[in-house]
């Protein structure tokens, strides 16, 4: 089929293999819910880029497949920065 | 108690809703909905068309979301607004009474009008209803034309191939979306649409449809030319829905006029989304923004200022992400090169006005194929962006073109043939990022 190579993810998903959680970009989102749709365990993943609060989750598999998925970069990884948080 | 009025259940009417029932807890709330399917992600759409997203899933909002919102849904058209009465009238006969209205009705598909358009097979992508339709109809059919520019209408290119239908795609002018992507750019969508089999005819005018009993069969082109096909799916822009507020004496332009807090000129009654052409006291200009983000943000202000909390709605510097053949893209403040888009009457789909207004900038680019950045560098400061594929780059071009970034350091650098600019975006930015408080 050849629409496939359309939609190949661009996004590597080993960069999501890792500690840390799912941060959305609201002002990308238009609440398609590919997100969500494709999340393994079920996480509405778009209510959290309407929110805009990350995916603070602990059933959070952080697999990425959201972030690979989404058509407009809404979402990406971001480390857990303790320090940063701790130095507010 | 308030009651609260909002004409169209879109994203604009919704984000009304939240911050009116955020900021007036024991607010009456009631909307006033004519589609069917309620409240859905329209850009979603195109995402249901090329198989990608089911379409139970298209909907944000649950029956739970609702009832937590506490608001009342009318379904049906508004007819008639009778601002001396502060009242409207659904499908033709019901009244409601209201203290604020809201008008958010947003936009809709211009007609095509040329002969042979009432023909089974001629279809638009504006609602679920016409995605239903398009499904069913590409189901049974081998070869499409599709006509238009801008998104929308490459959405309908991607979605009848996902469907495996052999796709003719239209252009009147000589290259795809010309007046905000460059020559490279509109190349690049271009050769990746021919990639997957779609054929372009370039300089192209639809000026007839042809059927046989009742379904479409082949068009017709000015030069002569008939293409046989089953299905003619056109995307040639949008039209704000502003005949209610005309009738209703309200001050329209292209769009309904609204002042900063999205109030038209009844104080009763604001304007917010698609439909909306609102006031931008920065430029001294009224602008539409036919953009869910825009959209959403409207809403929250226009709800904010009808509960009586009195709030600028401040316009971002113009942003959309879009996905062009496959290629995710963001553009970032003014990238056109102004003028009209042939291919398009109304206005574009998931457009902002500012993409085209004409910058004093020099374009800067680098990068191939896939993977595609274009600067537009002003004096001082970077005006504009354009990130094909990879989008490492966008968050931080977004922050130092809304920051205003003072470039001089690497302005020659970006001038210059045969460097990188990604990389020396890279290397100021994390000078810049270190300085700045970023927000
Ligand atoms: C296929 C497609 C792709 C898109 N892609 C993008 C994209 O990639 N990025 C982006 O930013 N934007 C995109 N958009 C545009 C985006 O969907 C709109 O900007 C946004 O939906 C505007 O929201 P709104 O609430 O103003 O209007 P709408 O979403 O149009 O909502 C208005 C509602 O009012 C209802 N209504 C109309 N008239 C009446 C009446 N008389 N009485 C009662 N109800 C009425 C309508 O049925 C509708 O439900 C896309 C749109 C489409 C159709």
């Amino acid at each position: 089929m050849g629409f496939k190579n359309l939609f190949r993810h661009e996004t590597t998903r080993h960069r999501a293999l890792s500690t840390g959680q799912v941060v959305p970009d609201s002002a990308r989102c238009v609440q398609c819910g590919i997100c969500s749709f494709n999340c393994p365990i079920g996480i509405d993943v778009r209510r959290h880029a309407w929110t805009g609060e990350a995916v603070v989750n602990s059933r959070c598999l952080t697999c990425g497949e959201c972030i690979a998925r989404c058509p407009r970069g809404v979402l990406r990884f971001a480390h857990t920065d303790l320090f940063a948080e701790a130095a507010k | 108690m308030t009651r609260h009025l909002i004409l169209g259940m879109g994203v604009a009417g919704i984000a009304a809703a939240e911050s009116i029932r955020a900021t007036e807890s024991g607010a009456e709330i009631v909307l006033v909905g004519d589609d069917p399917f309620g409240y859905y992600s329209r850009p979603g759409l195109a995402y249901y068309l090329t198989g990608e997203m089911v379409e139970k899933q298209l909907f944000p909002f649950t029956t739970a979301d609702f009832q937590r919102l506490n608001v009342r849904y009318v379904k049906g058209r508004t007819t008639k607004i009778f601002r001396e009465e502060h009242q409207i009238e659904v499908d033709g006969k019901n009244r409601v009474s209201y203290d604020r209205l809201l008008i958010a009705v947003g936009a809709q598909a211009v007609r095509l009008t040329i002969p042979g358009t009432d023909l089974e097979g001629v279809v638009k992508l504006d609602h679920m209803a016409d995605a239903r339709h398009i499904q069913q109809l590409a189901r049974r059919t081998r070869r499409a034309v599709v006509v238009g520019g801008g998104i929308t209408a490459l959405e309908l290119v991607e979605g009848l191939v996902a469907q495996r239908v052999k796709v003719t795609y239209l252009l009147r002018g000589d290259r795809y979306w010309n007046n905000v992507l460059d020559e490279h750019e509109s190349r690049i969508v271009e050769k990746r649409l021919e990639e997957e089999g779609v054929e372009l005819i370039h300089h192209a005018e639809l000026t007839e449809v042809l059927g046989k009993r009742g379904r479409v069969d082949s068009i017709r082109l000015l030069d002569g030319r008939t293409i046989k096909c089953n299905l003619l799916a056109y995307a040639i822009g949008i039209q704000p829905r502003v005949e209610l507020a005309k009738d209703a004496g309200l001050a329209v332009d292209k769009g309904i006029l609204v002042d900063e807090h999205l109030q038209t000129n009844d104080p009763d009654v604001f304007a917010a989304g698609d439909v909306a052409q609102a006031y931008d006291p920065l430029t001294g200009r009224s602008i539409i923004d036919s953009l869910w983000g825009p959209a959403r943000e409207q809403g929250r202000v226009a709800g904010l200022n009808m509960a009586g909390r009195k709030t600028a709605y401040l316009k971002s510097p113009p942003f959309n992400v879009t996905r062009l053949a496959g290629l995710t893209t963001t553009i970032i403040g003014a990238v056109g090169r102004g003028g009209r888009d042939d291919d398009l009457v109304g206005i574009a789909r998931g457009d902002s006005e500012t993409f085209r207004s004409l910058p004093d900038a020099i374009s800067a680019q680098s990068g191939f194929d896939v993977n595609h950045l274009r600067l537009l560098v002003g004096e001082k400061t970077l005006l504009g962006a354009l990130v094909m594929g990879d989008q490492t780059l966008s968050i931080p071009l977004q922050k130092m073109i809304a920051g205003k970034a003072d470039i001089s350091p690497i302005r020659e650098k970006l001038m210059a043939h045969d460097v990188k600019i990604a990389d020396v975006v890279v290397e100021f930015w994390k000078e810049w990022s270190r300085n700045f408080v970023v927000t």
